[in-house]
């Protein structure tokens, strides 16, 4: 794992696995959550969408995993819609904002949940459940339940949830956005470790610019009033990427520069909505 | 902490029959006002072969009444999530059956069901179907919305959804019905067997109740009293030792308070 030291590799023969083609979201009231949106996101990125709250970041998430229908335009993976994602033999999994655990479920039996729904027999589950637990290093705490669990703990074992179906796809809405900034940055290098050994795609969606420069291959920077994606900013730099990252002149380069962007845009707005 | 929650009660019981055991007997109140506690114990004990009886008669209905309204009230709670149209046009109706005193109708209900054990059990069960109703109605609609998107993503069955996650998020609020509708239901049965008077069965411990009040006899009301008393708190006991069983991973059961 350590030998991998590839640049942000982006396959040049490869169709995008993610196509969003001019996906657009209006609520029923006449909101405008998303304007249209276009995204190719290819196999092995790491994307993170980053924006303010209200530019439609977790929509957009939620519309790729199938959650929530686009008003208009089309989301496909592997060339398929959402729901035909089974005949692709691909297998995606979401992270939800909260670890979203079941209490009355022990560790074992949460991380179960997506085997057991689709029907995979016992001894198989049992198998891929500890394999997945002790990826994010929790194998002592199978019997254990959710509450015994502090709050970055509860995150990794919804992690192990995400994993234990082996996806090529991980959505993940603002995982780690209730837990204290060094979980975080723990949490965060974990990913990128499980990013790179298990050849994941993931779509993250943070408010945390630190976060997005830090995880990212490419950012999409998306603004509020109305939703929408403003720039695309690749990060190119090496993984792994290790805590001296986050301190390097060119991670402070990039965060600048994402700063800046997010700060055009809702000066733009002010100065829109002060002409009104 | 938990010694504390024993031994306090138990002081101020001790405090307050002392008192009452002392003023009796400071001011010689005769004993078909206020009998002293001993008196009352003593009739409780002389009496027993009839008030035993009555006790598990009423304990009897109260049973009946209790499963009667926990299998109808779960019933009803899962017809009424199944569609939002069934709960608009029958809530209403289980409150006003909630509202209307069970003393005003338990004559009807007498008079209409000739069996009087089957007549009681029915006014019980109207006095204590309607916490299960509401209170497992609000546990089965409240899921986390996040676990309802998840068995979603996972294509899980309608059947799926419910045995594993809408039955095990209500099971804490259906907990918190059946300690309230435990309790009415011994209420219930002793309004009803109040109401049924001396022409019904006659075996309650409300019958005892009246009797005594006819014939003056205050001792065994008070014995008859403290027995329906106990009745109840051991029911409440009961069922908060069940929940504890049952909702061993839920966060209300981890500490002391409640």
């Amino acid at each position: 794992m350590a030998d991998d030291h590839r640049r942000y590799a982006q396959p040049k023969l490869l169709a995008p696995m993610i196509e969003i083609l001019s996906a657009s979201k209006t609520y029923p009231n006449g909101t405008h959550a998303l304007q249209p949106v276009d995204l190719k996101i290819q196999e092995g990125e790491f994307v993170t969408l980053l924006g303010p709250s209200g530019c439609g970041k977790s929509t957009l998430l939620k519309m790729i995993a199938g959650l929530l229908p686009a008003t208009d335009g089309r989301i496909l993976l592997w060339s398929k819609p959402v729901e035909a994602i089974e005949s692709t033999g691909h297998r995606m999994s979401f992270v939800f904002q909260e670890a979203t655990l079941m209490p009355w479920s022990r560790v074992a039996g949460n991380v179960r949940l997506p085997l057991e729904l689709q029907g995979v027999d016992s001894s198989d589950a049992d198998q891929r459940v500890n394999d997945s637990l002790a990826l994010v290093g929790l194998s002592k705490f199978h019997d254990a339940y959710p509450r015994e669990l502090s709050g970055g703990m509860q995150m990794r074992v919804s992690i192990a949830r995400g994993l234990v179906t082996n996806p090529t796809l991980i959505l993940m809405d603002e995982p780690f956005g209730a837990l204290d900034e060094i979980t975080r940055n723990k949490l965060d290098q974990d990913l990128l470790e499980l990013w790179q050994q298990k050849k994941l795609t993931v779509i993250f969606v943070t408010h945390s610019i630190y976060e997005a420069v830090y995880l990212s291959t490419r950012v999409v920077v998306m603004a509020a009033r109305p939703g929408r994606v403003i720039e695309e900013v690749p990060i190119d730099e090496p993984f792994p990427r290790g805590p001296e990252f986050r301190v390097s002149t060119q991670f402070a380069g990039y965060a600048k520069h994402l700063q800046e962007s997010l700060l055009r845009a809702s000066n733009a707005n002010e100065l829109a909505e002060g002409a009104l | 902490m938990k010694a504390q929650r024993i031994v306090l009660p138990v002081v101020v019981a001790i405090v307050l029959i002392g008192l009452w055991h002392g003023l009796v007997k400071a001011f010689e109140i005769p004993v078909y006002l206020v009998p002293s506690p001993g008196k009352v114990l003593e009739t409780l004990i002389k009496d027993w072969s009839l008030l035993g009886g009555s006790l598990y008669n009423t304990l009897k209905i109260t049973f009946f009444a209790f499963f009667c309204a926990v299998v109808l009230g779960v019933a009803i709670a899962f017809l009424f999530v199944q569609s939002k149209f069934i709960e608009a046009a029958f809530f209403p109706y289980a409150v006003l059956l909630q509202v209307t005193p069970i003393v005003a109708i338990a004559p009807l209900i007498i008079i209409w069901v000739k069996n009087p054990t089957a007549s009681l059990v029915i006014c019980a069960t109207l006095v204590a179907l309607f916490p299960i109703i509401s209170n497992t109605t609000l546990g089965l609609r409240s899921v986390n919305p996040g676990l309802q998107q998840l068995f979603k993503m996972n294509r899980a069955t309608r059947w799926q959804t419910l045995t594993r996650l809408r039955i095990p998020s209500a099971l804490p609020y259906f907990f918190g019905g059946l300690r309230i509708s435990s309790g009415l239901a011994l209420i219930g049965a002793v309004v009803a067997e109040f109401v049924a008077g001396t022409g019904g069965t006659g075996v309650g411990l409300a019958y005892q109740i009246l009797q005594s009040g006819y014939q003056l006899n205050i001792p065994r009301m008070f014995a008859a009293l403290l027995l329906i008393t106990l009745a109840g708190v051991l029911l409440f006991a009961l069922m908060v030792a069940l929940s504890k069983w049952a909702l061993s991973w839920h966060e209300s059961e981890l500490s002391n308070d409640h």
